[in-house]
Parts: structure tokens; sequence; C-alpha cells
């Protein structure tokens, strides 16, 4: 299945390779190097590459490029899957995925890849199996490494691997037993230019936060389930549970997991928590244009919008920018074209306001198009559908758990056409 | 570093070389020093060894050997995880040397009693492969071994093995069917999707259509779907589909065969995964095989997808697009998902367009083209130009809104962009060629934009446009090729051919005019540098302008340029892309990828679906009883997967507490379709399926209660006479027997062999248990032990005198004769209570039970026995023979024992423990063992009991002298090759008609004689071994078909008395 894998570095350097077959020379890398020469955006480079003898297939997370080499017919989406599974891990492991971080760590990244894939094919990538067999590095341990000779090899065998419930350890203890869960709201949104909204859904995740000792089982039940019109759960969930009873009925692994994605149906009106009032226009007249956006609360459930931010992405041709801010500040990157809006917290007494005139490069055509604004903003302890938590049960343990349930709701892909 | 004593420094050491190999550099200098560690104790280095040399040993394949010997030291370990580990690098070494010794270790893995090793070997299974093809027909024995196995944990790899080496061996597959379809929930992810992939082409191939009846409608559906009427729409299909079921009941009524309505059930609640590859397994596996109504329920978790990463959503939107095509009501609800925003990758965006096209119809048209109308204004001008040409394809499928679209591009005309203008253009010429008449005003628009467009296409467009109806423009025509022909010697080639092809259309149409002009351009292209243009010059220079010489032709010029051209059809490029498997990477590329399995059409009739019954019957036979099969289909599938902890009792506890417990009784059961006899199995599972059982259980219980004596019921034997009932059920319908008999027999004598190791530990446990249970006193435990100990030192293949049997047995062939003594232990429990137990379990006299005294002149005491073709556990020598008294009569009867053995010089008779009391009624069992010392001789005795003795006497037919061992194709046939001469007797037979087939012949071949099957590569022999019990000489037999039922036998043995008595008992069982 999987040949190779190469990563890839922003600037095209390719620093770490690893064969799971016979090696395959780098070189196979050019003709992707050719389509990122070719593409604009690095997003841009089309993630499946055909080669006279081989197929590149690739991701781009977190400004690297994970390419990985296949010689026959394989579904692209088990590849493509994988790798984020591989970039996954990194970043559990490591807390972030990026070059430094995975060339300080290569031995461990070896090692990981090698029991990540046997001959291509995937055999372990349960997180909580492979930080049984391959310990993630802490500063702690890596002092107590070079004191005593330790190493970062587990040598028990990865018994998780062998049972019915591979994603949990095995005897696992704490003295405070305690299961967290957020619920995370995102509204993805289209709004028109006039205010309407074109297209709203959002979808919901809950990250789940267990720290409980033994094998626990727990059964998480919710006050209105009907409003979740689709959902995808980590392998843990028990679908026969959940199609009889609505209910999540599982044994968590060990940490922090997602437990479920769902998605609340359009049918349901979904709540636009701001409004937003703009005009962006380019004057025919002299290389100028002039900018006012103004943002009020729309629908917020009685809760104050925090974090509130617009992003836009300017025109070629949008030089530089002289605005004022009512509140926060924005900067405007050049090479980039992006201008960036900080608010913060949204006073419904003072709408934010931001104005001011654009310059355009001279000679330069005006823009025909105005740039569309990307908006986010969280607000606290609600979930825009509604949705709600009943009750937490644990079965299978005796002891007393803490559990707790937090609600946020976030602008997923917040878009006002302008 | 490297040679110091100290492990860290060692570790030091390879970590700088591991970094090195990361970074691509060549370590391969430092080989020599690098394997001397491979033996190091620090495991952390031994990864980091195993790292480097699996990927420089193919480099170094000399100095690779040197580390052999310490992964076959490893292979040993009692640790599992370093067995894992070993046989993982070991068949990761890329070394030809060593097939040999892979595929040794492959297949003792592929026995191994942790399935984590037998994972293992799945997994090396192609690696073998792709060293050395030629071992295939061996490996397929492997896989096919493995894809018996029941726990979760191999499945997923062994099916990858089974795609890479053998994807045309579908037949395989067929006994472990809905084995799959069942573990399917609970395999790994990864797993699955390979499963779901090659079941999805097990399903093409052996399932009917379910679309079958409408699939002729379909295509007047299609003609909807793109003609030009353009009225249908979802209430109509709606009563297409209603259409459809009339016809449908019309006609052949299609029923899906319960074990498709499986897989499509099983794999529903997959669309739920976490993982997009299982999704868009499960999606193309409905879309591919489900019936059109139920298709919808994939768009849901598609669409979801799309919240993914970018490359996850690259690749849905393109199986999207196909699937819209094709199903398009599928979509429709879930129109504004696909909706484009401006922070999209391009390429998706164009993906996007493609869906939201495919999905156009008139009623969402206008909100459709809204949207297309903010899209233009993007500053991406790759994705405007997409967008003009989804634009095109919307108004040329949708007659209403082409008017519509047509000033919309025509007012794109304007734009500022040339671009977006040559794009619009290149539309606008297609979407003219429909009805010209009506737009003249446009062609004259476009005639001006000449002077302003510069892209070529564009250009070239527009001079094709006013050529071909320069009738509708009679002013504007001349005028627009004056311009030209000033400009020619600066155009581009393109535009060069229509300027010529605009000459003369114009010459042919008014050449009072234009001639000059045409003559002009003529010349002009008579002098160009591109050979094309001056080869179009000089034809149409021929065509058109008259001369003496220009012939017939030039009377047809005028229809050959201004012949009515069909409009040019916009399509989508995803049109006929779901010939592939969707999904997968040749979809994607939309070219054949290598290694790239077809998927096949539907069948025309459904091949032979009782193929799965039978077989999965043996290997899952708690899942799928025959008989209300459907009900408990479905009671199983709800129950046991992912239910709650309550109802975790089903296949997924036995499937995972296999894999906890090495010596489980469950890893007994799990192999238990392993045992000699076909009764094995049945007993085992009566032992283990208990829970599984139950609903089944009570009922049937009541029925047997009925027919049996009144012996209090215990939890085992119950479950087993209601397996048996479910024969009994069975047995009516008489093909399915013969079947199921000779399938199983096949079964199990090919896989005898891999499940001794692991069924000695379950054996033991089996017999404590048993000992609590049954009255009768058993051998001890402990002989059977030793012996299979001793066995086991015979016949292996490596040295083995570190072996300790309890914590991990080594894998070793031994005969099926471990398996036999569970068997038959378990088998004395029933038939201690049951008389109908021995026939009922093997009907076709698999144990043939003989008469040793009639109820009649046995006063009401009736004796059966049977040879149980088990060991005798006190003396190895001796044949195991099983005996049943019943008691008829009226009054009890004591102290049944036995006296005075008359035996032949030689022979030894073991007696059975004296049975003290045997009410009315009641049926004991009692086991004896008999020496025959490799005869026939019958050894004669007396019965006696507290009133009368009775003479009997047992003869036992010479099949049952010996018992099976185990060899390999290469052990037979050398041993075959010293067995010549007088040691061979042939004989010619003639099959009987019902025993052609290969299932059949070992059948009845094993019932004949205990013997057990040689796996072998050709599918025309069938071989057997065994040794006779007392002088242990080997007995091969060899029964080779050719055609219309000719057969030969072939018997070798050292005994020729027994060979040729074997040839006629054989003979026999064949012929008749």
């Amino acid at each position: 299945m999987i040949h190779s894998l190469f990563l890839i570095n922003h600037s095209g350097d390719i620093f770490l390779e690893k064969h799971w077959k016979s090696v395959i020379s780098r070189s196979v890398c050019d003709y992707f190097f050719e389509a990122k020469e070719k593409a604009v955006d690095p997003e841009d480079v089309a993630p499946v590459l055909q080669t006279p003898h081989h197929y590149l297939i690739t991701i781009y997370r977190g400004k690297l490029f994970f390419l990985s080499v296949v010689q026959t017919e394989v579904p692209p989406l088990f590849v493509i899957e994988f790798l984020h599974r591989v970039a996954d891990t990194f970043q559990d492991y490591f807390g972030e995925c990026s070059e430094t971080v995975i060339k300080d760590n290569v031995v461990t990244v070896y090692e990981l890849l090698e029991e990540m894939l046997d001959n291509g094919v995937p055999l372990s990538t349960e997180s909580n199996v492979l930080k049984e067999m391959i310990r993630p590095p802490t500063t702690l341990r890596s002092v107590v490494n070079t004191l005593t000779g330790g190493s970062n090899v587990g040598n028990t065998l990865p018994t998780g691997q062998l049972s019915n419930v591979p994603w949990r350890r095995a005897g696992v203890k704490y003295t405070n037993n305690e299961a967290y869960f957020d619920v995370i709201e995102e509204i993805d949104a289209i709004v028109d230019k006039s205010g309407t909204t074109v297209f709203a859904e959002i979808q919901g995740v809950i990250e789940a936060c267990v720290w409980l000792t033994g094998m626990p089982d727990l059964t998480l039940s919710f006050m209105n389930p009907r409003l979740l019109d689709d959902v995808s759960f980590h392998p843990c969930v028990r679908f026969q549970r959940w199609d009889s009873e609505r209910a999540l009925s599982f044994i968590p692994p060990d940490g922090t997991f997602t437990l479920m994605n769902y998605h609340v149906g359009s049918q349901n009106l979904v709540a636009i928590p701001v409004y937003v009032k703009q005009s962006i226009s380019f004057f025919e007249s002299g290389p100028c244009g002039r900018l006012d956006i103004t943002i009020g609360p729309k629908q917020t459930m009685g809760k104050t919008v925090e974090a509130l931010m617009v992003k836009i992405h300017m025109p070629k041709a949008v030089l530089c920018v002289n605005l004022t801010a009512t509140q926060g500040s924005y900067t405007y990157d050049l090479p980039t074209k992006v201008l960036v809006w900080d608010i913060g917290r949204l006073n419904p007494q003072k709408l934010p306001n931001l104005k001011g005139s654009l310059s355009l490069q001279a000679g330069a055509p005006k823009p025909e198009d105005n740039p569309s604004l990307n908006i986010d903003l969280k607000i606290q302890q609600v979930a825009i559908s509604g949705l709600k938590v009943n009750r937490l049960d644990m079965f299978g343990e005796k002891y007393k758990l803490f559990k707790g349930v937090k609600y946020v709701t976030k602008a997923g892909k917040f878009q006002v056409r302008t | 570093m490297l040679d110091s004593n100290k492990d860290s420094l060692k570790l030091e050491a390879m970590k700088r070389i591991v970094a090195m190999i990361a970074r691509g550099k060549n370590a391969s200098d430092l080989f020599p020093a690098v394997v001397k560690n491979v033996a190091c104790k620090n495991i952390e280095v031994k990864k980091l060894v195993y790292v480097y040399l699996v990927r420089y040993a193919e480099e170094q394949q000399d100095l690779a050997l040197l580390s052999i010997s310490t992964f076959q030291r490893g292979l040993k370990d009692p640790n599992q995880l370093i067995r894992a580990s070993a046989l993982r690098v070991l068949s990761s070494i890329r070394v030809t040397i060593i097939v040999p010794i892979m595929m040794l270790a492959i297949k003792e893995a592929a026995s191994d009693m942790s399935p984590y090793v037998r994972k293992t070997a799945a997994h090396a299974i192609p690696k073998l492969y792709s060293l050395d093809p030629e071992q295939k027909d061996q490996l397929i024995e492997v896989i096919e071994k493995l894809l018996a196995d029941k726990t979760t944990l191999v499945a997923g790899s062994v099916v990858m093995a089974f795609e890479e080496v053998c994807p045309e061996r579908i037949d395989l597959i067929h006994k472990n069917y809905r084995k799959l379809c069942n573990l399917l929930i609970d395999v790994e992810e990864w797993g699955q999707v390979v499963i779901i992939n090659m079941l999805t082409r097990y399903a093409r191939t052996q399932f009917l259509n379910p679309n079958m009846n409408e699939s002729l409608l379909e295509e007047g559906n299609d003609k909807t779907f793109y003609g030009s009427d353009e009225d249908e729409d979802d209430e109509e299909e709606e009563e297409k589909d209603k259409k459809a079921e009339a016809t449908m009941a019309k006609r052949k009524p299609y029923v899906m065969d319960p074990d498709h309505r499986l897989l499509l059930r099983n794999t529903k609640p997959l669309l739920q995964s976490r993982n997009a590859a299982v999704v868009m397994a499960v999606a193309q596996l409905y879309f591919h095989l489900a019936p059109k109504v139920e298709v919808g329920v994939i768009a849901k978790a598609l669409v979801r997808l799309l919240r993914s990463h970018s490359e996850v959503q690259y690749v849905v939107l393109q199986n999207v697009a196909t699937m819209t095509i094709k199903r398009r009501g599928m979509f429709e609800p879930y129109l504004k998902s696909f909706y484009i925003r401006s922070t999209d990758p391009t390429q998706i965006k164009v993906l996007k367009l493609e869906v939201l096209t495919n999905l156009a119809n008139e009623t969402n048209i206008s909100t459709i083209l809204r949207e297309f109308q903010t899209y233009i204004k993007s500053m991406d001008k790759d994705f405007v130009a997409a967008t003009i040409q989804a634009i095109g394809r919307c108004a040329t499928n949708i007659g209403e809104v082409r008017d519509t679209c047509l000033n919309g591009l025509v007012q794109l005309l304007s734009n500022r962009d040339e671009l977006v203008v040559a794009e619009s253009v290149v539309v606008i010429k297609k979407l003219l060629q429909m009805q010209p008449e009506k737009h003249s005003d446009i062609i004259k628009h476009m005639a001006k934009l000449t002077d302003n467009i510069q892209v070529p296409m564009a250009r070239a467009s527009i001079l094709w446009l006013i050529g071909e109806y320069c009738e509708h423009v009679p002013k504007i025509a001349p005028d627009v090729l004056r311009k030209m022909a000033k400009s020619f010697t600066n155009e581009e080639d393109i535009v060069k051919l229509q300027i010529i092809n605009l000459a003369a259309k114009l010459y042919l149409t008014n050449s009072k005019q234009t001639k000059l002009l045409t003559q002009y351009v003529l010349n002009l292209a008579k002098y160009d540098q591109n050979y094309d243009i001056r080869d179009r010059a000089r034809f149409i220079r021929q065509l058109i302008v008259p001369t003496e010489k220009s012939g017939a032709l030039s009377k047809y010029a005028k229809k050959l340029f201004l012949a009515l051209k069909p409009a040019p059809v916009l399509e989508s490029p995803f049109k006929d892309r779901d010939h592939f498997q969707l999904g997968s990477l040749s979809h994607l590329l939309n070219a054949k990828a290598g290694g790239y399995q077809e998927l096949p059409d539907w069948p025309e009739a459904a091949p032979d679906p009782s193929v799965r019954n039978v077989e999965v019957k043996d290997s899952v036979p708690e899942w799928t009883k025959c008989s209300s099969r459907e009900k408990r289909k479905e009671k199983k599938v709800e129950k046991p997967f992912y239910s709650d902890s309550e109802g975790e009792s089903g296949p997924t506890e036995s499937a995972d507490s296999e894999s906890d417990s090495a010596s489980g009784s469950e890893i007994g059961s799990g192999i238990g379709e392993s045992g000699s006899g076909s009764e094995s199995e049945e007993s085992e599972e009566g032992s283990e399926s208990e829970e599984e059982e139950e609903e089944e259980k009570e009922e049937k219980d009541k029925k047997k209660i009925k027919k049996e004596l009144k012996k209090p019921v215990q939890e085992s034997e119950s479950e087993q006479s209601s397996e048996e009932e479910e024969r009994k059920h069975e047995r009516k319908s008489k093909q399915r027997k013969s079947d199921s008999e000779s399938e199983s027999d096949e079964d199990d004598e090919s896989e005898s062999e891999s499940s001794q190791s692991e069924s000695e530990d379950s054996e033991s446990e089996a017999e404590v248990k048993k000992k609590k249970k049954a009255a009768e006193s058993k051998p001890p435990s402990k002989p059977v032990k030793k012996e299979t100990k001793k066995e086991k030192k015979e016949m292996s293949l490596l040295d083995l005198d570190d072996f300790e049997p309890a914590p991990s047995p080594q894998v070793t062939p031994v005969s099926a004769f471990l398996s036999n003594s569970l068997v038959t232990d378990l088998e004395g429990l029933s038939m201690s209570d049951a008389v109908l137990s021995p026939a009922a379990i093997s009907p076709s006299s698999a144990l043939k039970s003989y008469e040793l005294l009639h109820r009649i002149r046995g006063e009401g005491l009736s004796v059966e026995y049977c040879f149980s073709r088990q060991p005798f556990s006190p003396d190895a020598n001796m044949v195991a023979v099983q005996v049943q008294f019943t008691n008829n009569a009226t009054s009890e009867t004591k102290n049944l024992h036995m006296e005075d053995v008359k035996l032949q010089s030689g022979m030894r008779v073991k007696e059975f423990p004296e049975i003290e009391l045997l009410p009315a009624g009641e049926t004991a069992t009692a086991v004896m063992g008999i020496d025959f010392c490799d005869s026939t001789q019958a050894a004669n005795f007396q019965l006696c009991t507290h009133t009368r003795k009775f003479f009997v006497s047992i003869q036992p037919p010479v099949g049952e002298l010996m018992r099976p061992v185990f060899l390999t194709e290469n052990e037979f046939k050398k041993e075959q090759g010293q067995l010549m001469g007088m040691n061979e007797i042939t004989e010619k037979l003639t099959l009987d008609a019902k025993c052609r087939n290969e299932h059949a012949i070992v059948q009845r071949v094993t019932t004949a004689a205990n013997l057990s099957r040689v796996p072998c590569g050709s599918d025309r022999e069938c071989r057997f071994a065994g040794r006779t019990v007392t002088s242990g000489s080997l007995v091969l037999a060899t029964v080779a078909t050719k055609e219309e039922g000719d057969a030969q036998l072939m018997v070798n043995c050292e005994k020729m008395v027994i060979g040729t008595m074997l040839v006629k008992d054989i003979h026999l069982a064949l012929t008749q």
C-alpha cells in the first residue's frame, strides 16, 4: 500500500524519508515540486499526482507536506486519512506538528512510523496503544533518561492491541476520577451582501477529557437528541445504543479524545449571533477606496460575544490601508494582503466600527470584486443549537467521579459577502 | 560506540544512525557493526537495529544473513510480542535466500495461538509474495487458513493479504462471507476499508442486481436527465419508481439474497465512522450494490466529510460528482452544502461547481444561477472561467433558462477581464449553435468584440460563429473578414485557420463582395510558416475556386462548408467515470492504476447461494443457523455488536475474549472447526456458545427432552443436542446435507494441523470440566499431554528442546488427533445420555457404530460400539473403542464388566471400568482399548452383568487401525517415493456419481479410513496420510481423478496386507 513517506517543508526540502518496502529514490518528489511550482497556493496542489511509475498522495498540514508514494491501486482516502492520522499523532506526542519538532525528535518519529505501518499497511494507529509502546517525550523523562540511561520504548506488550477495546490502556489508575465534556459548536454560514443568510448550518463536536480508573462504561444522554441530524463517532461508541436510545454508550479511551461529531440540520433555523454592516468601495478615479464596517449583536442568546475578529482577503491591488477602529486593533499583512481586525468583546451599547481609506497600486485597474469578510467569534456557555447534555452515568466501576460539561459556540466558516 | 558494552552508548550511536537514515543519508557502511547488535538485550537498541536492518538488508544480503538466526530464535520466544516482531522483521528483510525460512515462519505463525502473531503472519504474506511470487500456491493455503480465523484482529490483515496475493480467488471468500460481514463492525478501521472494498467486488459476482427490473426504465430516465425536454423532477421520478415497481411485480419478482441484505445492513452503521476512508468505502458499496431507493442514506455522510481536511474534500467531491450524474436526487437536499466559499482552494471550488451543475434542475436553477453570479465576481480567475462553463452547461441542460444564461453571458462580454470575456465567448458560441436564428444581435455584438479581444481561442470562436451564420449578419460579415485580412499575418495559427474558413464560407454565400478578399487571404495563407495553414489554404482554393481541373468536388463545396452542424453536447467530465469502482485511485485519476481490480458486472443469474450457507455454518455455526436463518440473523446482528454491556454476550465477546485469554476455552472453540470429524466442532461449540444460543436452546430443549431420557440436562450437552436438532432440520433438505457434510470434512482436514497446539490448552481445560461433570471415570489428562508432547517432538520440524507447553505452546504441525481426544471427551458426555447422538452427529456415518449385542439377545440390554478415532490415552498402541450400553429392560442392570478375553497372539485389551449400575431406560458409555496388532482379527470376550454372560466379539475395519498424521506435500512425496514397488497398490475405479467432487471424495475416504488429508497443489488429486496404530508404519493414500468419474486409487503401505484391504475398503466407499 503505502510505499514510502517523505516529509517536505514549505520551501521544498525533504527533511525526512521513510520506506516500508524497497527504497524509492527521492527523485520521485520532483513531480511534486513541479506541481507545487505551478500552484499559487500550497493548498492548490492536487492531493493525488500521477507519475510514470508511482502515484503521489500528498497532504498539507502545518506548513508541511506529507508525501506518500503508492505503486498500486489503493483507495486514496485511505492514504489521506492515514497521513492525517500520522500528523495527529505527531501533534499528540510533541504538542505541535512542525519541522523543528520533528527534526528534534527524529528517532521517536521513526519509531512511531515503524509501529504505525507494517509493509505499508496501517498497524496500530490508536494513540493509547502507541503511547504504551513508545512513550512521548517529556522534559522530566528526558532528564531522567539521561541520568539513568532509561529508554523511551516500552517493553511491555501493547495489551490494548489485543483487547476488544484497543483504544484503551489497561490498568489505568487515578486518584481523582474526572470526566469532562466540551460541547463545541461552530456556525458555518454564508451571509449575503444585503444581510440575508444564504446558507447556515451548525457543526458540533464533543471533545472529551476522561481520567478514570479501570474500565468504566459511560453513558451520556441528551435532553434533545432529535436536534442531531447526522453524527459520527469515535470507534468506542456503540452504534446500537445510539440507534435505539439516542444515548452515547462507550468505554472511553484514556485522556483526551473526540467523542462525536454532529451536524444540526439546516431545516432548523440557525441563529446568527452578529450582523455586519459593511461597505467597501473603490473609486473609479484615483487609486484609492473606502472601507466602513460595523458589527452588532443579533441573536446571542443573552450571552456576550467574545474574541470577535474580522479577516479580509484584500484584492491584490490594495497597497496599504489607513483605518481607524473604535474598538480593538487592526493589522494589514502586505505580502498576503490580509486585513485582520481584532475586536475582542462585543459591547452592545457601543458598536465597534472600522473606517478609513484604502490606497491602491498606482496604475492598476480598479478591482471589480469586493473581498468577502471572514468572521471569527466565540460565545461561552451556550451551544447555539440548544443541545443540552442530560446526564452521564457510569457502570462497571464503583468510585465516584467528577463530571462536567462545558458549552462553547464558535464561528466556523462564517463568511459575509460584499 | 556500537562496540561498547554500555547500552546507553549503543543507543546513542543507533539514534544517530537512524537520524542519518531519516535524512536520507547513506549509512550502509556501518552494516557489520550494526548487525552485531541485533541480539542486544536492550529493547530500544534492538528496535533501532531492526529499523536499520530492514532498510539496508537488501543491499547487503550476505551480511544480513548473520542476523537471521536471532529472528529464528525470536520466533520461538514465549512472549507473543517478541514472536510477532521477529516475524515482522524477518519478513521485511528482502533477501531472496531466506524465502523458505520465511515461508516456514509464516506457516507456523499462522497457527500461533496469539491472534497478534497471526495478524503479523497475515501482514508477512504480501511481503513474501512480492519477494518471490512463485510461493503463491503455498501462500494461498495460508491465506485460506487465516481467512477462517474468527478474531477481528486478523480479519482485516488477512483480507489485505488476499487482495494483494490472490484477489481472483473469490471462492475462498464463500465460506467466510457471513463471518466477515458480522465481524466487520469490530475490525479496526483500516481493515474495514479493505474488507468493504473486497466485499463489494464479491457481491457483484454473487448477487443479482437489485435494480435489475428498473434498469430498462433507467435508460429512459437517462434521456430525461440529459435530453432536451428536461421536465422531470422528483415527483416524476417517484412516479417512475412506482411504474418500475409495477413492472417489477409483473415480471419475475426480485428477491434480495439474505446475504446481500446482511452486507448492506452490517455496513450501514459504519457510515457513522470517524474515518473518512471507511465512510467512503461504505458509500461506494451502497452506490454499487444497494437498491436505488436505499442509496440515499450515504448522501448525508458524504456531505459530512466535506467539513474535513481539504484533501478529503477533494476526493469526496470527485466521487460525489460521479454519483450526482447517476443519482441526482440523492444530493439535492444538500445543495447548499456545496456552495462555495472564497477561502476554498481552487481545485475544491471547481469540483463543487461541477457538483452544483450536475444538481441543477428547473426547480433550483434560479438559486444556483444566483450563486453563480456571485462566483463570477471572484478574484480567482480560473474559478471564474469554470463558472462560466458551468453556466453554459446549465443552459444547455435546462431549456427554460437558456435565454437568461445567454443574456448573462453576453453581459460578461463587457467584463474588463479578458479571460472572462474569452471564456464567455467560447461558451456563447456553443450555446448559439443550438438556436442561431434567434440571436443575430448577439452575433453582431460579438463581431464588434473582435477589435478588443486578444485571446486567440475567443477570436477563433467569434470568427467561426460569423462564418457559420453569415446569412444572419450579411452586412457585418464581409467587414469582419476585411479587418481580419488586414491583421492576418499577426494572428495565432488557430485564428488564421478560422479566417480561412470564414473567407471560404463568405465566398460561397456572398462571392460578389468577398471574392477579392478571399483570394487575398488565401494568398497570404499560401506563404504562411505553418504547414497546416498552407495545407488548408491549398485545399480550400481547390474546392471553392472553380477551375477546369477541379472536378466534381467543387459542386459540393457549399454542402461541405455550410452543412448543418450538430450542436455540441456540453457534458460533465465525470460522465461514465462510474465504471471505475468509486473511491478508488483509478476513479480519481480516471485511468486504470496498477493492480486495479475491475468491478465486475452483475451476473445474469445468481450463482448458487448455498456455497456460503453450508460452509459458513461450519466456520460460524453459532451465527447462522439454517433453520429460521433470517430471524436469527436479525437478532444476532442487532444484539451483539456494540451493544450494551448486558447484551454483550454475542460474537463480539467470543471473538474478543479469544484474543484476551490465550488459554481460554474460547480459543479451542475459535478453531473448533478443525477437528477431524464433523462432529468435533459441533460438540465444542456446544460447550462454548451457551449464552448465544439460549433463546434457541429453550425452544429446542422442549422437543429434545421428550425424546431423550430423563437424565439431568447439563449445560453443554443440551447445547449440543440442540445443535443436533438443528442438524436434523437441515437434513430434510437433502442436497444441503450432502454439501454440508463434504464441506465440513474438507475444511476440517485442511485445517486440522493448524490448530493442534492451540487446542491443547483448551483441551486440558475442557477435560477438567468434564471430569467434574461426567459420571464415568475419565482418563487422566496428564498422560494425554505427555503423549502429545512426545508426538510433537516426533513431528516437529524444528528443534524444540526448550519447548515449554504451558505459557505458550510452540506451534508445530501434529496429526489431527489431539483435538480428536477433546472431541471424544466431549462426545462421551453427550453419548451417555443421548442414544441418537452418534447417528445424529454424523449422518453419513463418519463414526459408524456397530452392534455388539442386540437387545433381544441381551434380554433388554443392547450394546453398540464405535471407533472413536481418538488416541487411547492409557496406551498409545491401542485403538479406542467406545462402547455404549442401553438398558431397554424394565429392571436395572448391575455390575457390567467384561471377562474371559480371547485374543490372537500379540493382541491386548484394556478393559473398560466396571459399570456398577445401569437403571432401566438409561444409557451409559465406556471406552476400552484394544491393540489389534495391525490385523483385522476379532477380539472375543464375554460381557457380564450381575445375572448373565454374553459372548461378543469386536472386529475392526482396516480403516480404523490407523491414525492420521500430518505431512506436507513434500514430505508426502518423499515418503511415497520410499514406498514403491511391492508396497504400492494401485487400482482403477469409476467414481460413484455422487462423489465426483473433491469434497465428496475426501469425505468418503476419511469415513472409510482414519486418515488425514495432505495439502496438495493439484485439484485433481486428493492425498491422505496415516500411521498404523501399533507399528506406526506409514499409510499413504492418493486418489487421482480423471475425466468422467474415472479415478485411480493408490495406496502405499509397508504392510501389504493392510494396504490391500485398505484399497478394497476405499474402493468400496468411493464406488458406492
